[in-house]
């Protein structure tokens, strides 16, 4: 339906809407988080869910403590890799749909501990991030700023074709490997099918 | 304050057969410690603990340093073919693993009392006794030793990986430690990782 008709039959007290959008709109306004916390970033969350930044605004204020009752899991800190089974593993066991936010330098790339020997470069090695945030860590503004990206990307999902989302898709993955302690790192260390090698050209 | 020269003396006097080696150390820190073998280590940690003007009855951190092999070069003078010659001698001097543990006095009020031990070599006979009997405190930070430097403790109630998981086969903190070489991309590489990035990026 055009902009322009949906406007004037609003005005005449006519309200019309799509399945889709009011699908979408009813899932953007209730995601609940998963509660669970690195490091550092997670103070940040939790100021972002309290009084002052009133993530409850947004319909999540709701933090579970069961992975099997969320529908957002923050990754809020560093992921080291004697973790990053276990945070695949939580992943795993929420149902879809299922969206990822990677908070902070350490969640999205290692941050200052990227040339260690024990933290994870990116949790996006291993399931799919839908938001990244930088910072270290970010602000809760800044939370708030990923978790609007995140309604903005749930709002534009199709019900249908071949752009739908993971959940409506019978043959996308839903739980996607979890890695193994290794003798020297994790085994395997990225799952080709999340996380592609970026490609880097320079210049100079 | 303590007087080093003394306290080795006395250990020196009072354990059998113990040989204590005042280490000084000339940077800013000016602090120096004692060197014990560590054949004698429990029983100069007994005396340590026990003896009644000393009572350093808490261990505040236990840490490891990794020693690495070092080629002395000296020139000696030397007869070859009835003439006199300088002659460059190299003495290989093999590296070592070496604890450090800080000691206080909580009941007299003074310390720290730097005790070192140090293993034979870096390889095969890396092992040394744990003071865990004798300072309680030293039990996680032993354990920390032995999975981050390869120490073995004997007499340790419970000497496992602490920080790395159970089939880790590696020291991390040892200088020969070879990391996994998993930053396929780097934003800004310098140094080693600038070397390590070429060889992801041929031609860039």
């Amino acid at each position: 339906m055009d902009e322009g008709l949906r406007n004037e039959l609003s005005k005449q007290g006519v309200f019309t809407t799509t399945l889709s959008d009011l699908y979408n709109w009813g899932r953007r306004s209730s995601v609940w988080p998963l509660q669970f916390g690195l490091a550092c970033c997670a103070i940040e969350m939790i100021a972002a869910s309290m009084a002052r930044y009133d993530l409850a605004r947004f319909g999540a204020e709701v933090f579970r403590p069961s992975p099997r009752q969320a529908d957002l899991m923050i990754v809020a800190g560093t992921v080291t890799k004697k973790m990053a089974p276990q945070v695949v593993r939580l992943y795993n066991q929420m149902p879809e749909p299922k969206y990822v936010i990677a908070m902070g330098a350490c969640a999205i790339s290692g941050g200052p501990f990227k040339q260690g020997y024990n933290v994870l470069k990116g949790i996006d090695r291993y399931i799919p991030v839908d938001v990244h945030i930088p910072g270290c860590p970010p602000r809760p503004e800044a939370l708030l700023h990923a978790f609007m990206t995140l309604q903005r990307k749930i709002d534009e999902q199709a019900m249908s074709g071949k752009a739908r989302p993971r959940h409506l898709n019978p043959d996308a993955p839903s739980e996607f490997p979890v890695p193994q302690f290794g003798e020297h790192d994790l085994v395997p260390p990225k799952n080709e099918m999340v996380w592609e090698t970026p490609v880097v050209t320079r210049n100079g | 304050m303590i007087d080093l020269e003394s306290i080795r003396l006395r250990i020196e006097a009072s354990v059998a057969g113990a040989q204590v080696t005042l280490v000084p150390n000339d940077s800013p820190a000016a602090q120096p410690s004692l060197l014990v073998e560590g054949a004698h280590g429990l029983a100069i940690a007994l005396f340590l603990r026990d003896d009644a003007e000393l009572r350093f009855d808490y261990c505040s951190n236990a840490t490891g340093v990794d020693w690495l092999d070092t080629e002395l070069k000296v020139k000696v003078k030397q007869v070859v073919d009835g003439v006199e010659k300088e002659v460059e001698q190299v003495t290989k001097k093999p590296g070592y693993l070496e604890t450090v543990y800080h000691l206080y006095s909580m009941e007299k009020r003074h310390g720290p009392l730097i005790l070192r031990m140090r293993t034979r070599n870096r390889a095969g006979e890396a092992k040394l006794p744990s003071l865990t009997s004798v300072w309680r405190s030293c039990e996680f930070q032993e354990r920390e030793i032995y999975d981050l430097y390869g120490i073995e403790f004997i007499g340790h109630p419970d000497l496992r990986r602490i920080l790395m998981w159970d089939g880790f086969k590696d020291h991390p903190m040892r200088k020969d430690y070879v990391e996994p070489d998993d930053y396929e991309y780097e934003p800004t590489p310098h140094d080693e990782v600038l070397e390590k990035a070429k060889e992801h990026y041929p031609g860039s």
